[in-house]
């Protein structure tokens, strides 16, 4: 019994670690789309933009799924609760996924509707990003469930106060991720813009996680005695305020950095805030889908790890290849 | 309509147009490596070009392959809860597998492949042709576990409360039928853009444009197209014995084929009337039982041997898999013409040939599509096959009018991004490889 745990426990951390990876990498290039009216003036600013995020997106949306099958391999009964459950929600996740990978080049290729596209491109990346931050806030701060560990609520369930704080405090450091990513690849004029933006986002960012990590606090009990919570609440400060330094020394690629560290340490509030839940019942606490009575059995846990822990490596290292490849600056004339 | 039914009509909606991407991205993968790969060795600008110009037709394809494959994902989660809840111990893995193992290295070298030329030195631009090839199949081949698995499950045990579990990984993996079908299913791929590649490329050469670059390109599509239906013929020979040992039931819903006897025919073309137990249309005497294995008096089981309930839409099983079929006698039969052309020597002056090269686009993904219906609608009423029903596997909490909003979504979205994927392709190609 014992044994399983392990496995169940070591799961969690792995499918968090893939759900940071994504909301890092993708969080950059969401960020760049929903910031892209604000930063791109003219149509070579922005076909600079996008051409920064070109080469990688499509890899770092592969986060994404392979946390879905993870998830789906792990605690088969999580993944379907909360898909079937949050239909309509997922539903309009899909369509803006759709809609955000497509539109880059249709965009390029399509010249009467290339406005229309870059709207599409710019909504739903904004869209998808609110909306995992919801989904993610009502799973940790429970939605009523029945004694076959179906949902029971409705659409509207899903879109209270707290839940929709998740989803405005991950609006906000996907924003900052991709402004200091486009720091890091634009010059002159752009990247001064984008050093603005910065500035201010770093300051949003710090009022929408206070404002987080205090509403946590008051919303559950035993965060006073949770000291990953406070360790992930000093994390995230401390990286956020690097931000103002880096930023008066006009550095280029620290922020984008400090952004993703900081992002990392919401993450960590959060998982303190969860574990070992993955849906928290609201209605009854026994009801609750946790690591332990959603996982898959032993052995397909074993394989998982071993397909884990041989291929991520290899992943990791072919993505930081290829991202030296693309290093420097983004051009307006990129695309192929 | 039951909520059942609008789940059922929106995967298979869904699946169908998904597919018509991946079938165009593995071999297009396939022949950019080869001219890629010629390119280096002759050095010779035209295979240059021609890479070039078939890798911006694979970032369209890819793009619009990879926003509707998350679909797909999603909706074992979102529509079929209830069997993701069943077997996660078994197709979750494979999933996830899919993931680490062949869609990171698709999508990440991808991006060199359209990015990278000039940013790095030709070998690894070479490489990153070759991984996006290896990337694409790996994904196909995950997939088709995950696929082939429904249809001849293995290496699973069930648990308390009739839970299916994970038994041997390998087992399940390699289960009777997965590596015929990964076979088929990747020649069927590969026919698709043969078969692209050359129409593409027999409208230049009719039209004048594009001079050496087109022909070469004709001649590098017309030598596939010649030798993948044939090889298909074999991998389809293989599958169909597999089918009829695996699932007899399925066998003989394509073959319309009621009792079971010694010497059963084989249909080229017929109508089943399922009420009278009756097949009509013309047929080879005692055929099936020569396919099966080469003796044409064996045994083959008939579906009265099944209950009732069990069996698939007959007639319409038959027929979709009888397109397939067909489509692949006539391109069989076309791509040998062709290749006996280029062998003469006549193919760049044979109007007529080069004028039905792009008309015949479309027939490879007819054959695709009808092939996976009857697969798939043959294995039905079970989701896997004589383990679950696909009526005990649907979402319980997704109401009938929500698939039905999801679903009309989907129609118009994916309407929209046919159309304006078509618009581009033609385009790009109207292009075509840059001087
Ligand atoms: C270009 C596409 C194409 C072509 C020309 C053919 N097939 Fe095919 N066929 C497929 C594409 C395909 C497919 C879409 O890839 C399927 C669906 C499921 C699968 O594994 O492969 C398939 C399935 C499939 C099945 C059913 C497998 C099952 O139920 O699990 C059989 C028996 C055959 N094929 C046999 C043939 C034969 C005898 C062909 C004669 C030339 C043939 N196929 C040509
Ligand atoms: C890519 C080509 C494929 C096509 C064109 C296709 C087509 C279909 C169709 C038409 C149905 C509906 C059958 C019916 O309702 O009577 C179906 C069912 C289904 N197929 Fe496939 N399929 C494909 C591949 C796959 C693969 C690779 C998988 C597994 C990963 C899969 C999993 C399923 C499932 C889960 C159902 C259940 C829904 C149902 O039975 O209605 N399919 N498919
Ligand atoms: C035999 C049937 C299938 C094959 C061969 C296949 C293959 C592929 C390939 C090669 C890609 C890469 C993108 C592209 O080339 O367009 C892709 C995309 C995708 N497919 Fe399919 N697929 C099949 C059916 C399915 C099914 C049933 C699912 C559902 C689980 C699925 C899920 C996905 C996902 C999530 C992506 C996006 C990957 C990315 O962003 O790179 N596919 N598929």
């Amino acid at each position: 019994m014992e044994y399983i745990q392990n496995y169940q426990t070591l799961w969690f951390f792995l499918i968090l670690i893939l759900f940071i990876g994504y909301s890092v990498l993708d969080g950059f290039d969401l960020g760049i789309g929903a910031l892209l009216p604000f930063l791109g003036k003219s149509r070579e600013e922005k076909d600079i933009l996008i051409n920064s995020i070109g080469p990688v997106w499509d890899g770092n949306e592969v986060w994404l799924i392979t946390g879905g099958g993870a998830l789906f391999a792990a605690f088969p009964h999580a993944y379907a609760t909360a898909f079937s459950g949050f239909y309509l929600a997922m539903m309009l996740v899909l369509f803006a996924l759709i809609f955000r990978a497509v539109s880059m080049e249709f965009r390029a290729y399509d010249e009467p509707r290339a406005l229309i596209w870059e709207k599409a491109f710019i909504a739903g990346s904004a869209l998808a990003t609110v909306l995992f931050g919801v989904a993610l806030g009502n799973v940790i701060y429970g939605v009523p469930l029945d004694d076959q560990m179906e949902f029971t609520g409705n659409f509207f369930t899903l879109l209270r106060p707290v839940p929709l704080l998740f989803g405005i405090t991950g609006l906000a450091a996907v924003l900052l991720q991709g402004a200091t990513y486009a720091v890091m690849k634009t010059e002159g004029e752009l990247q001064k813009r984008s050093f603005r933006a910065v500035g201010i986002l770093t300051v949003v960012n710090i009022v929408t996680a206070v404002i987080y990590f205090f509403t946590l606090v008051v919303t559950f009990d035993d965060m006073v005695t949770n000291w990953v919570f406070y360790l992930g609440v000093l994390f995230t400060m401390l990286w956020l305020s690097a931000i103002f330094f880096s930023v008066r020394h006009q550095n280029e690629s620290a922020p984008f950095w400090e952004s993703s560290f900081a992002l990392m340490g919401l993450w960590l509030v959060a998982a303190a805030v969860h574990f070992p839940n993955l849906i928290k019942a609201d209605n009854d606490p026994l009801l609750s889908l946790t690591i332990y009575n959603s996982s898959t059995g032993l052995q397909t846990l074993k394989v998982m790890s071993v397909i884990a822990l041989v291929g991520m490596p290899m992943v990791l290292a072919y993505t930081i290849f290829v991202y030296r490849i693309f290093k420097g600056k983004a051009k307006a004339s990129m695309h192929y | 309509m039951s909520a059942l039914f609008l789940a059922r009509l929106q995967f298979a909606f869904t699946i169908c147009f998904h597919f018509l991407f991946p079938a165009m991205t593995l071999g297009t993968a396939l022949i950019i490596l080869i001219s890629e790969s010629l390119y280096l060795i002759k050095k010779d600008e035209a295979y240059k070009k021609i890479t070039d110009f078939l890798v911006k037709l694979l970032g369209l394809i890819f793009v619009v392959g990879a926003a509707t494959g998350i679909v797909m994902e999603f909706s074992f989660g979102t529509n079929w809860s209830g069997y993701s809840r069943a077997v996660g111990d078994i197709f979750g893995p494979i999933l996830a597998a899919e993931g680490v193992i062949a869609f990171f290295l698709e999508s990440v070298f991808l991006g060199v492949l359209l990015y990278g030329r000039g940013k790095t030195s030709p070998g690894v631009y070479w490489l990153s042709a070759l991984l996006v090839f290896i990337g694409g199949h790996l994904s196909a081949f995950w997939i088709v576990v995950a696929n082939s698995w429904m249809q001849t499950p293995a290496g699973y045990v069930i648990g308390e409360s009739g839970k299916i579990i994970l038994g041997n990984f390998a087992d399940a993996v390699f289960n009777p039928s997965t590596v015929v079908r990964y076979v088929h299913t990747i020649l069927a791929s590969w026919v698709t853009s043969a078969v692209m590649v050359a129409g593409i490329a027999g409208y230049y050469v009719r039209k004048g444009l594009h001079g050496q670059t087109a022909r070469t390109m004709l001649k590098v599509g017309i030598i596939l197209f010649a030798l993948t239906p044939l090889l298909q013929l074999g991998a389809g020979h293989a599958h169909a014995v597999k089918v009829i040992n695996m699932q007899p039931e399925k066998a003989a819903a394509m073959e319309g084929h009621f009792n079971t006897m010694k010497g059963a025919p084989i249909y080229a073309l017929g109508y089943v009337d399922v009420e009278n137990q009756k097949t009509y249309g013309i047929y080879i005497p005692r055929g099936l039982s020569f396919l099966y294995n080469f003796d044409w008096n064996s045994e083959i089981k008939g579906l009265n041997d099944y209950p009732r309930e069990d069996w698939p839409p007959v007639n319409f099983v038959f027929q979709v898999y009888h397109i397939m079929v067909g489509a692949g006698a006539l391109m069989i039969a076309l791509g040998l013409l062709g290749a006996y052309l280029l062998w003469r020597g006549k193919l760049y002056e044979n109007r007529k040939y080069l004028f039905i090269l792009p008309f015949l686009i479309p027939l490879p993904h007819i054959a695709h599509e009808t092939g996976w219906i009857a697969a798939e609608v043959g294995r039905q009423p079970w989701i896997i096959y004589k383990l679950m029903k696909t009526s005990q596997s649907a979402s319980v909490v997704v109401s009938a009018g929500e698939i039905t909003f999801s679903l009309v979504m989907f129609a118009l979205i994916y309407l929209l991004l046919a159309v304006i994927f078509l618009k581009i392709f033609i385009k790009i190609v109207q292009k075509g490889p840059a001087a």
